[in-house]
């Protein structure tokens, strides 16, 4: 075999513009692919089948008399088509997704394999208890790893991801208020640095909103937190490490003071990532936070898997929370329900979900728990941290990073577009970077930063794989600096240009028409 | 007719007891190309820093306080066709609501033009 030791690459062609159109429109590898309806023809089908011999007026009126409307292709058709259309997206598989706030982290394969075994993956959710004593195991094992990563003193496990999390958590809440004779307390306070989904939960669960401002540091103001505390505050939802991928470092203070209120802690868990295995929630003062699965504990997510979002309470809020769950006696495991709860559970506020949860994602993660161990885990964070740390201070020099000088980040590094030349704005910065073959960063999010770009690189890139990324956003902040017009019009090299997101946004085509001239040489 | 505006970039604009608001030119500059907006219902009762409007923008949702106390009259409806109106002319056609201010006494604390171009070029 050769190897191509000189590193010479075949030019790329720079601008398709300038490149000879081709009969197909497809670019070598580059294939265009229309609309499946532009494909498909209502005369094709993947199977044949005799026409079926119906009884005269069996079906009454009910009898289809005009086309189904659906495309007809044959089996390799359909399957290239998403082959296709899968070629011309990004993923974790390909390449550093630097996400932040999304966390997209690599899906280990062996979680997978676990998780495709018979006996996890077939399983239905109303096998009775005495067939499926294994699956009850797994999730009692994942419930005793996330209690005791928490210091916490219960977990329900049935939530299907983080924002169905929070709504739990603040249920439980409401339920040990009302039992207390509490109901009246009806704000929520939640800080400038929460997630963006803690207001929508506490509005949902019917409670009045009130943001807490964030200093200058990117932190919760905790003297404007204690101040607003009084009898009418609920609860205050903070996601620690916050959005500005920061450490709350008030967080047992604020815990205390609101306590001492008579409120409860909500702490969004999403960025558990940064802290597992470092520090317990538990010890903070935490009364309830929810747990990505599919973010700390390595399951698939972004349209590669469903969410799932297990919620730690506190000793207080236990007695509240919602059914099933799952019980270890001297028999083996039992699942505790509606009729089986008993005395001992009667303060549970409702179900989430009809069964038990995301079996097939409490597999992976407990898959993912027991290949790290307690002591991988911890590395985890750190790793997690030290690669955000490393982009940060990579690119301070070229980017205005708003936090760094308040010392190290979390698990994401925050960058503002203070700096970059007139007219260059965030979204050019992230559209140039598809040029350069990366997923573009989170922009213009958390609010509280002028033009931000968040970057989560997690702990799985290796030290070579950020160098690359560090040098492709640092030779576009350069560019964005000097002015360059060709970021405006980026990216040049992917398969669609720069799309007309406004057009999108006021009138988007959501359905797809026959065009008419075909409708009628249909007829 | 006199306009005054808010920290909050809204603009009122006072003809005797009725109030026409919207959003700053500086504002929409901000927000980028607009998407849509929701403007409040006629006779809603608006007390002084309640959210009346929603603006989104393909960067950003923005929520719209009343910059005085009053009852809406009503929401410019061609808007709701239109969101580009508020970034052609945010401080003329792009109007949100008008409103029948309550107390009109609650205008001496905004800012005038003059002021309120003092307070942007801080930011």
């Amino acid at each position: 075999m050769t190897i191509n030791q000189s590193g010479w690459r075949p030019a790329r062609p720079l601008e398709g513009d300038a490149e000879p159109a081709t009969f197909t429109g497809n670019r070598a590898l580059m294939l265009e692919e229309p609309l499946i309806f532009e494909i498909g023809s209502g005369a094709t089908t993947g199977v044949d089948f005799d026409a079926p011999a119906l009884p005269a007026g069996g079906l009454g009126g009910l009898l289809r008399t005009a086309p189904i409307g659906l495309p007809g292709l044959s089996e390799p058709e359909t399957v290239r088509h998403y082959t296709r259309l899968s070629r011309q997206n990004y993923a974790i598989d390909l390449g550093l997704f630097p996400l932040g706030s999304c966390t997209m982290k690599h899906n280990p394969r062996l979680n997978e394999r676990v998780a495709r075994m018979p006996g996890f993956a077939d399983l239905h959710p109303l096998t009775p208890v005495d067939a499926c004593q294994g699956a009850l195991a797994v999730i009692d094992q994942l419930a005793h790893w996330l209690v005791t990563l928490t210091g916490m003193h219960s977990v329900a496990m049935s939530p299907k991801a983080g924002a169905h999390g929070e709504l739990c958590g603040i249920l439980a809440i409401r339920a040990a208020l009302d039992a207390r004779g509490e109901g009246a307390r009806k704000t929520i306070l939640v800080p400038e640095s929460a997630h963006g989904t803690n207001p929508a939960t506490a509005a949902f669960a019917g409670y009045a909103v009130e943001d807490i401002p964030a200093t200058p540091d990117g932190r919760v103001d905790t003297a404007a937190l204690i101040a607003r505390l009084g009898p009418d505050v609920a609860a205050v939802m903070i996601t620690n490490p916050n959005t500005c991928g920061l450490f709350e470092r008030d967080m047992k203070t604020i815990s205390d003071a609101v306590h001492a209120a008579g409120a409860f802690v909500y702490c969004d868990g999403a960025n558990f990532n940064a802290i597992v295995g470092r520090v317990r929630p538990g010890d903070l003062g935490v009364d309830a936070m929810h747990i990505n699965l599919h973010k700390t504990f390595s399951t698939p997510h972004g349209g590669g898997g469903p969410g799932s979002g297990p919620v730690v309470f506190s000793a207080a809020l236990s007695p509240y929370a919602p059914l099933p769950f799952v019980e270890k006696t001297a028999d083996g495991f039992r699942l505790v329900e509606e009729e089986t709860a008993g005395e001992h559970h009667a303060g549970s506020f409702g179900r989430m979900t009809a069964f038990h949860g995301q079996m097939g994602m409490f597999t992976r993660a407990l898959t993912y728990i027991l290949s790290h161990g307690a002591d991988g885990l911890r590395q985890v964070a750190e790793d997690a941290v030290l690669n955000a740390n490393y982009v940060l201070r990579s690119l301070q020099d070229v980017l205005d990073a708003p936090f760094a000088a308040a010392g190290p980040c979390m698990h994401e590094a925050i960058f503002s577009d203070a700096g970059l030349a007139e007219g260059v704005s965030t979204i050019d910065v992230a559209k140039a970077l598809i040029d350069e073959g990366f997923h573009p960063m989170t922009m213009y999010f958390p609010l509280v930063v002028h033009g931000a770009m968040l970057i989560e690189p997690t702990e799985t890139e290796s030290k070579a794989g950020l160098d690359q990324f560090i040098g492709a956003l640092r030779s576009v902040a350069e560019r964005a600096k000097a002015g360059d017009p060709g970021l405006k019009t980026a990216p040049h090299h992917a398969p669609r240009r720069r799309l007309d997101e406004t057009l999108a946004a006021r009138r988007p085509v959501l359905v797809w028409k026959e065009p008419v001239a075909a409708a009628a040489a249909a007829e | 007719m006199s306009r005054y505006f808010t920290e909050d970039h809204e603009w009122i604009d006072v003809d005797g007891d009725i109030g026409t608001v919207g959003i700053t030119e500086y504002a929409q500059g901000q927000l980028g190309d607009i998407v849509f907006v929701e403007t409040p219902d006629e006779g809603r009762a608006l007390a002084k820093g309640d959210d009346a409007a929603v603006v989104e923008s393909v960067k950003a949702a923005s929520d719209v306080y009343s910059p005085v106390s009053g009852t809406v009259i009503e929401g410019n409806a061609a808007l709701a066709d239109k969101p580009e109106l508020v970034n052609e002319d945010a401080e003329g056609e792009g109007w949100f609501f008008k409103l029948t201010l309550s107390d009109p006494a609650e205008l001496e604390g905004l800012m005038d033009e003059a002021k309120y171009a003092e307070f942007v070029s801080k930011l």
